[in-house]
């Protein structure tokens, strides 16, 4: 990794107090840690509901629309998370307000939006070739990065969180509602529609925080494993969330962690954890049957 | 323009890649299996990037890696569908360990090419050997003649399958041999506008060829023609303008003439009396 030009590799010493303290030396190891926490955190309960409402595929297009918004930042020189945030938020909103989405049927829809997967990435894949001698970065983009988190940008993940949480926190209940049965809770008053699009707009910046870490290629290592092996384990929703926060912070930290003290990827490291930990909870839930 | 060897072969291998990826595509949007290209595109990227590991071709790996899965897609038949986060999971998963590869190769003393992971994600049309462009022609050829081949009684079996099964139309085998079209055609499209840009090639001028026609063969055609054009007029753009890459260029295009003739159709249907 870019470290190994920078300083010494670090070596793993099995004593755990003095690795903690090695891992947590460097201020943007400490940012890293932060960062990937917030990160966690959110994509842990944006992804629960996002499973829950059968919408990773909007999940999957908004992260890939975030490419060209980090890599279009970089080009006009603005920090690379308000492009992505943009880019997330307007495509989300986009998605939702669509008309006739439905009418149109599944085949017309899904060649509408692989059309739009590849127009997003070619556009991200021109700004970073305009961006000349950014071969690393745009691979920093695709497939996540830990070093050079600065304190600007872990403040805006924070501010994004606390945004996303609130907003969550707020029509918890009635999101629950409209996701399990839309119709009958349409026939109770709860606005269903009102509801589609603001956790389109939250799935959307949630999304732009977990690609801070993950990278736009892996999002769904944070937003959908975790989300997936929760609802393997437990049935009851807040069971199930805090089940789905915990495994997203554990694979955030383990992959920090290793991929601190070894040479390869993050990337690697996160999608390997999550993917361990459906596969995990996969072969829990057939035991306890 | 023609008097450069890498224009030369770009174009010799385009064209063929585009006739094949655009009659592929159109069997793509029209059975819905989007999807499936998905998968096989994030397949290619670590397929290729394995192969550049232990030290064989990467567009060995890109044509092993896709077939392969193209199979275990067609074995696992219906109950792949509906799934997407078991398939979403194993994606991030698969494209996690293709980062690993990248990193893997790049950091090895004998690497020379540090830009492979671009190179394989965004295409290298430019980067074409004499041979290689054959080849890729050779084999875009051969993929287009048998989806031409097989067109009639696919066409059937997608529309309708189970009065095609009825009728005694091989649907299972149609759908498998499908697949291993659609593996090759992804590997191909791969080598000229990069793993992640194939829908672009493939499925953008199959979706605006729908838009114009309802008759199934000239949409065919359509979709073909659509793609070989865009390519066509890509490669030039990008040679015309200074540092555009040629996968934009195409991509770009492709979408460009889909987002108009969008807006076309849909406002004429919007005046057209209800």
């Amino acid at each position: 990794m870019v470290m190994a030009d920078t300083i010494a590799r670090p070596h793993v010493t099995w004593d755990l107090v003095a690795d903690v303290r090695e891992l947590l030396h460097f201020q943007f190891m400490q940012n890293a840690f932060v960062a990937g926490t917030i990160v966690a955190v959110t994509a842990g309960v944006v992804g629960y509901f996002m499973v829950l409402r059968g919408e990773s595929f909007a999940g999957h297009t908004l992260s890939q629309v975030g490419f060209p918004g980090a890599a279009g930042a970089a080009l006009v020189g603005v920090t690379p998370v308000f492009g992505v945030l943009t880019f997330c938020v307007v495509a989300a909103i986009a998605i939702a307000l669509v008309p006739g989405r439905r009418s149109t049927g599944p085949a017309f829809e899904s060649a509408l939006i692989g059309s739009i997967l590849a127009f997003a990435l070619a556009l991200g894949f021109l700004f970073t070739t305009l961006y000349s001698g950014f071969v690393t970065g745009a691979y920093s983009f695709l497939f996540g990065t830990f070093v050079g988190i600065s304190n600007t940008e872990v403040v805006t993940l924070f501010v994004t969180a606390t945004v996303v949480l609130v907003t969550l926190l707020v029509m918890g209940r009635r999101l629950f509602f409209a996701s399990i049965d839309a119709d009958v809770a349409a026939a109770r008053g709860v606005p269903v529609r009102a509801l589609a699009v603001v956790f389109l707009a939250v799935l959307g910046l949630a999304v732009a925080a977990a690609t801070q870490i993950t990278g736009t290629l892996l999002v769904f290592a944070l937003l959908v494993a975790p989300a997936a092996s929760a609802h393997q384990l437990s049935n009851r929703p807040g069971r199930a969330l805090l089940i789905s926060v915990g495994i997203a912070v554990l694979v955030t930290w383990l992959g920090l962690a290793i991929a601190y003290f070894s040479e390869y990827p993050i990337g690697f490291y996160v999608t390997t954890l999550a993917f361990g930990a459906y596969l995990l909870s996969r072969a829990g839930r057939a035991l306890a049957r | 323009m023609f008097s450069h060897d890498f224009m030369r072969h770009a174009y010799l291998a385009g064209t063929f890649i585009a006739l094949a990826a655009g009659l592929v595509g159109y069997f793509v949007v029209l059975r819905n299996q989007v999807f499936a290209g998905d998968a096989l595109s994030h397949v290619a990227f670590t397929g290729a990037l394995a192969a550049a590991v232990v030290g064989a071709s990467p567009s060995a790996g890109l044509f092993v890696s896709t077939i392969v899965v193209a199979v275990v897609i067609a074995g696992l038949g219906g109950r792949a569908r509906g799934r997407d986060v078991v398939i979403g999971t194993i994606y991030s998963w698969v494209l996690g360990l293709g980062a690993l590869f990248l990193t893997l190769y790049t950091t090895s003393a004998s690497a020379s090419n540090g830009r492979i992971g671009i190179t394989v994600l965004f295409g290298s049309i430019y980067g074409l050997s004499r041979f290689q462009a054959t080849i890729a022609a050779v084999i875009g050829l051969a993929t287009s003649v048998a989806a031409c081949v097989i067109a009639r009684p696919l066409l059937f079996s997608s529309l309708d399958e189970g009065v095609a099964a009825a009728r005694g139309v091989p649907v299972r085998v149609l759908g498998t041999a499908f697949l291993v079209l659609l593996g090759i055609t992804v590997a191909e499209s791969a080598q000229a506008v990069g793993a992640l840009l194939i829908f672009g090639l493939m499925v953008t001028p199959a979706a605006t060829a729908q838009l114009l026609t309802n008759r199934p063969f000239r949409a065919l055609g359509l979709a073909a023609g659509l793609s070989v054009l865009e390519l066509w007029v890509g490669l030039a753009l990008s040679y015309a303008i200074d540092r555009l890459p040629p996968s934009f260029a195409i991509v770009g295009l492709a979408f460009v003439a889909y987002a108009a003739v969008l807006a076309v159709t849909r406002s004429r249907r919007r005046r057209a009396p209800a």
